[in-house]
C-alpha cells in the first residue's frame, strides 16, 4: 500500500474533490464542476464514480462495487481490487454489509439504510444534452428552469408509441428545482431514488461534474397528468429465486437459444434462493 | 515561528483527512445530527472541530476569511503553515470560520450564481453550545423533522430563500460539528 496515495489520489485532488460533494448535498441535483483526474483505467470504466469514492472511502469502510447488478464483471472487480490495494479496504458483494456502494446500471434492490452510501457512475450527467448541445446554453436553462422541451421530448414518445418509450436514464426533478439525469438506471429503479435513507453521489468522470442526493430527498420522474409515470420490468418471475418484484435481465441458458429471466441484482437473488425460494428453472 | 505553528495539525493526514471530510459529509448530508469530529488541536480561539474542518477541506485553492478573534497571529501562522490557504476578507472568501456575531453581516459573502450556485462561501461557525434541541429543521436530509441549536432562525430563513443561491454552514463546537445547508428550513 504505501506504493500509493491514499485511494490512489493525491491530497489537494482528494480536497477539491469533496468540497464538490458537499457543494453537491447542499443543492442537490445540480451538476458541481470538478477537475477530473486522469485515472489508471479508461473512462467508460466510471472515472467519476471511482474519483467520488477515492474521495470518501476511509479504511474502516466496507466496499461494494456492482456493474448492471452483478458484483463479477471485470469492470466491478477491478474497481474494488483497486481499493483494496490503494485504499485497504475490506469489500463485499453483500449489500446489507457494505458501508460504500459503487453502482453502473442498478440500485440493489433492497432498501438502503443510513450509513450507507451509493455512488454512480455517470456518463453523462446533463438530462437536457441530447436537446442543447452547448453547456452554457443547458446551464442557462437550469438556472431558468426552462424545463419546457424535456417534457415535449417526452410527450412526442408518447405520441409515437402510445408511452414515454424512455426506459433508461429517465430524468427526474429533484425538490423541485433542478431536472436530474439518474445515470442509466432503468426507470423500474427511479421510484428508490427518492426519500432513500442513504447519501447518494453521481461522479462523471469525462464530463466532470458531482451531484448529490441527501437522504430522504424529493424525487419525482418527470410525467403527465395523463400519462403518469410507470417504473416497468419485464413481467415474469426470476427464474432461479421466483421473485416478482425485482429487475430482471433476460439470459440466454443453452446452445438452443433458450432464455430465462433472472434478477440483475445477483446478491438479492443469491439470498433469495439461500432462503429456500425457487423460480420455475432453478436446478 | 512558535512550536504552536507546527502542532496541532494531521499526524496522518490522509487518513484524518478522509475521516474529518467523512463526518462533514455526514453533517451537510444530515442536516441536524451532530459528528464527533478529531485530530486536530489548532491554536486558541479555534476549536479542535473547526480546525479540523480547515485542515480537511482548505488549501492553497480556498481562499479563507478569518473573522473576529480567529483573525489572530497564532491561527493565521497555524493555517498558514498546515493548509497553505490565504485568508481574506469576507467578500472574497470560499470559507469564513468565526462565532456568528463576527462573521456578520451574512450579505458580504458570495452566494453563488444562477448559474454556478455552488460559488458560495461556506460559514465555519464557533458556538458556544452545539444541541439537537431548539429550533426545528426540515427539507432535504432530514427524515420528518430534526432540531438543532441555531444562532438565529430569521437570518438562516433569509438564506434558505435564497435557494437555489446561498450561503452554507458547518457549525463547530468543541469537537464536534453540525451542518445546514441552504436547503434547510429553520423554524
Ligand atoms: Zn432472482
Amino acid at each position: 500500500m504505501n506504493a500509493y496515495n491514499f485511494a490512489y489520489l493525491d491530497e489537494q485532488t482528494k480536497r477539491m474533490i469533496r468540497r464538490a460533494i458537499l457543494k453537491g448535498l447542499a443543492i442537490p441535483g445540480y451538476q458541481v464542476p470538478f477537475a477530473s483526474r486522469e485515472m489508471p483505467m479508461p473512462y467508460g470504466w466510471g472515472t467519476g464514480g471511482v474519483q467520488v469514492s477515492a474521495a470518501i472511502l476511509t479504511p474502516e469502510d466496507s466496499f461494494k462495487v456492482i456493474d448492471q447488478g452483478a458484483d463479477d464483471t471485470t469492470n466491478a472487480v477491478s474497481i474494488r481490487t483497486f481499493f483494496e490495494r490503494t485504499a485497504g479496504v475490506e469489500t463485499t458483494t453483500k449489500t446489507s454489509e457494505a458501508s460504500v456502494i459503487q453502482t453502473r446500471h442498478r440500485i440493489p434492490e433492497d432498501p438502503l439504510i443510513e450509513g450507507q452510501i451509493l455512488v454512480y457512475q455517470v456518463p453523462i450527467p446533463e438530462p437536457l444534452r441530447f436537446l442543447e448541445p452547448r453547456e452554457s446554453e443547458t446551464r442557462k436553462m437550469h438556472s431558468l428552469e426552462e424545463y419546457g422541451l424535456m417534457h415535449v421530448k417526452l410527450y412526442e414518445d408518447i405520441s409515437r408509441h402510445g408511452h414515454i418509450a424512455t426506459a433508461y436514464a429517465y430524468p427526474v426533478k429533484v425538490e423541485g428545482q433542478y431536472v436530474m439525469d439518474p445515470s442509466p438506471i432503468p426507470k423500474f429503479d427511479n421510484p428508490k431514488l427518492g426519500d432513500m435513507a442513504a447519501i447518494q453521489l453521481f461522479g462523471a468522470g469525462r464530463e466532470q461534474r458531482i451531484y448529490a442526493l441527501p437522504p430522504y430527498t424529493n424525487v419525482v420522474s418527470l410525467d403527465f397528468e395523463d400519462h403518469p409515470f410507470e417504473a416497468s420490468k419485464a413481467d415474469h418471475p426470476c427464474g432461479l429465486c421466483g421473485a416478482i418484484d425485482s429487475y430482471l435481465d433476460e439470459v440466454i441458458i443453452d446452445d438452443a437459444g433458450g432464455r430465462m429471466f433472472v434478477c440483475s441484482d445477483t446478491d438479492y437473488c443469491e439470498n433469495r434462493q439461500a432462503a429456500g425460494h425457487k423460480g420455475k428453472d432453478a436446478a | 515561528m512558535q512550536t504552536q505553528t507546527l502542532s496541532g495539525g494531521f499526524e496522518d493526514p490522509a487518513i484524518q483527512s478522509a475521516h474529518a471530510f467523512r463526518g462533514i459529509m455526514e453533517a451537510m448530508a444530515r442536516p441536524g445530527t451532530l459528528q464527533t469530529i478529531s485530530g486536530a488541536t489548532p491554536p486558541a480561539p479555534l476549536s479542535p472541530a473547526a480546525g479540523c474542518v480547515l485542515l480537511a477541506l482548505c488549501d492553497t485553492d480556498t481562499p479563507v476569511h478569518l473573522a473576529g478573534e480567529t483573525d489572530c497571529e497564532a491561527v493565521r501562522a497555524w493555517l498558514a503553515f498546515h493548509t497553505g490557504a490565504p485568508t481574506t476578507g469576507s467578500t472574497h472568501c470560499m470559507f469564513a470560520v468565526g462565532t456568528w456575531d463576527t462573521l456578520a453581516p451574512l450579505s458580504a459573502y458570495q452566494i453563488g450564481t444562477s448559474e454556478y450556485p455552488d460559488r458560495s462561501a461556506t460559514l465555519i461557525v464557533e458556538c458556544p453550545a452545539l444541541e439537537t434541541s431548539g429550533a426545528t429543521l426540515t427539507g432535504p436530509g432530514i427524515k420528518d423533522h430534526a432540531s438543532l441549536s441555531v444562532p438565529d432562525v430569521q437570518a438562516l430563513q433569509s438564506n434558505r430563500a435564497l435557494f437555489p443561491l446561498g450561503l452554507d454552514f458547518i457549525l463547530t463546537c468543541e469537537n464536534q460539528l453540525a451542518a445546514l445547508p441552504r436547503t434547510t428550513e429553520v423554524s
